[in-house]
């Protein structure tokens, strides 16, 4: 695909990427606690603002609690808000995670995603994030430091959309993404700032009987959130789930506009198919790790092996259609889990895609690996190791195991 | 709390519980079962009541000279009664 406009090359690790996306997405406020592997982000932006380089309000605060709430506080009342964090940070934005998504706040965080303690460990793995897939937070986990460049700027689009008004969380694998210096493709300033717009707000009635515009503004009184009882909180949990289900078009469209800006789309933006079509044996995953599946697919279909990935991008709202139609004719699928639902039968990524397989016309053998806990290395070689189990399983019709662990030492 | 069906609908209301009645509409005074009822010959108009009310139900009026007890929004919480130094108010069951 060409692009439209002019793009810089620069040298950036995830994190700056998020940074600079963050910079040029006009953001009004940011409010933030440091956090391994996250704090390249925020300490970029604070230097953006020390540097007179935006006109952000930087918040520091004493927690990531108070770091959300400040960010929820901003939002309502129409600003432009941004966030990061990982692991612990995020454990302990639990609360005021469903308290922005329950007050339709557009706030984006970007996650460096980090495992949690016990024993501390600040690496990458997922498990920080998929705590937290029921919070009403749209989630989308990147393959490169040049997608969580673009997924940022997409994110308020997306937030923002007044279909949609919902949290977004772009996840990047810690370090493997967070520290690692790639080259990445950059817009114009001017070319992000019209891409992202300005906010639009919906009309609400006031406690008058008024229309006024949904945000907190002193000449327009109206409250939002404070209670509701058994007879209404139902209904606008409903709500929400009706904005998760809107989201689905809203993050395909967003995709499309941008790719015609900048000649770069990542599937449909919801997932992203690799040599699936024809493929007997597939593995589905997220983020980074992608990127090495592929490399072990081109090895593969070099060999003559009918091999392909499914990545999903769009983690939340989990774009089910998309899933079973791309794996329609796979005959055997692994899906790769980068955390641990201790006592569940495999991991969240496994649970959810053999869930939504169940009502498929033609159902697929399917296993489960559980890999890269705690930033453990995910080799070629081991990505190998699952296609070949895959062909083991064709040629046996039978799964020996359906949840394995990869790369552990037995 | 009954449900019922004269309620408004998930598509018919305002996203993330905006309020579209005042608080002083919710009449939230029919929560108590016990009631402040007040001596007036005990009662000094010391006015402690008025401020111990964590409803806000109890009003000095000036024209009066006395207090009033606003029971659609007084929750029986009994403060009031308990903080009156000159006891006179009891809580009487509803
Ligand atoms: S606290 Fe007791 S004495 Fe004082 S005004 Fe209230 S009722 Fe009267
Ligand atoms: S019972 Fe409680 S709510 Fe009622 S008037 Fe006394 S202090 Fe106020």
């Amino acid at each position: 695909m060409k692009s439209v406009v002019k793009q810089e090359v620069l040298a950036l690790n995830g994190d700056e990427a998020v940074a600079f996306a963050a910079k040029q997405s006009d953001v009004d406020v940011v409010a933030a606690y440091p956090i391994t592997p996250q704090t390249i982000i925020v300490e970029r932006f604070s230097e953006y603002v020390a540097n007179g380089e935006v006109e952000t309000e930087f918040v520091c605060t004493e927690s990531e609690h108070s770091a959300l709430t400040a960010c929820l506080a901003a939002s309502v009342t129409g600003a432009r808000t941004f966030t990061a964090s990982a692991s612990a940070g995020l454990a302990l934005m639990h609360e005021m995670l469903f308290v922005t998504s329950g007050c339709r706040a557009p706030v984006v965080m970007a996650i460096a995603n980090r495992a949690l303690s016990a024993p501390l460990n600040i690496h990458g793995d997922h498990s920080d994030t998929m705590t937290e897939r029921d919070s009403g937070w749209i989630q989308i986990y990147v393959e490169n430091a040049q997608e969580a460049y673009d997924s940022v700027i997409q994110a308020f689009r997306i937030a923002e959309n007044t279909d949609v008004l919902l949290p977004v969380i772009v996840g990047l694998d810690g370090f493997t993404l967070s520290h690692t210096l790639e080259n990445v493709h950059v817009l114009s300033d001017d070319a992000v700032k019209r891409f992202v717009g300005t906010r639009k707000f919906i009309n609400v009635t006031n406690h008058e009987g008024k229309t006024v515009p949904f945000k907190l503004d002193p000449n327009n009184p109206t409250s939002m959130g404070p209670i509701a009882l058994p007879n209404y909180y139902f209904e606008f949990k409903r709500q929400q789930e009706e904005a998760m289900k809107n989201a689905l078009k809203v993050i395909q469209d967003v995709n499309k506009e941008y790719a015609a800006i900048s000649g770069r789309s990542y599937g449909d933006g919801l997932v992203d198919a690799y040599h699936v079509e024809d493929a007997e044996v597939a593995i589905v995953c997220l983020g980074s790790t992608a990127g090495t599946v592929k490399a072990v697919v081109d090895e593969l279909r070099a060999e003559g092996v009918k091999a392909g990935l499914l990545r999903i991008r769009t983690f939340r709202p989990l774009p089910v259609e998309r899933i079973v139609d791309t794996l329609k004719n796979v005959k055997a699928v692994a899906v790769m889990d980068r955390s641990m639902s201790f006592g569940g039968n495999g991991g969240p990524v496994f649970h959810e895609v053999r869930h939504a397989l169940y009502d498929a016309e033609k159902h697929p053998y399917i296993v489960n690996y559980i890999y890269g806990l705690g930033g453990r290395d995910t080799s070629p070689m081991q990505v190998r190791k699952i296609y070949e189990d895959l062909q083991k399983i064709l040629r046996t019709k039978r799964v020996e195991t359906r949840v394995q662990h990869l790369g552990l030492r037995e | 709390m009954r449900v019922t069906a004269k309620e408004k609908s998930w598509k018919e209301i305002s996203p993330a519980g905006v309020c579209w009645k005042a608080s002083t509409q919710f009449l939230t005074g029919d929560w108590k079962t016990y009631k402040p009822v007040r001596d007036l010959e005990k009662c000094t108009r010391c006015l402690l009541c008025v401020l111990f009310c964590p409803d806000g139900a109890i009003h000095w009026k000036p024209e009066k000279g006395d207090i009033e007890f606003d029971y659609n929004f007084c929750k029986g919480c009994g403060i009031c009664a308990n903080e009156c130094p000159a006891k006179a108010i009891e809580m009487k069951l509803e």
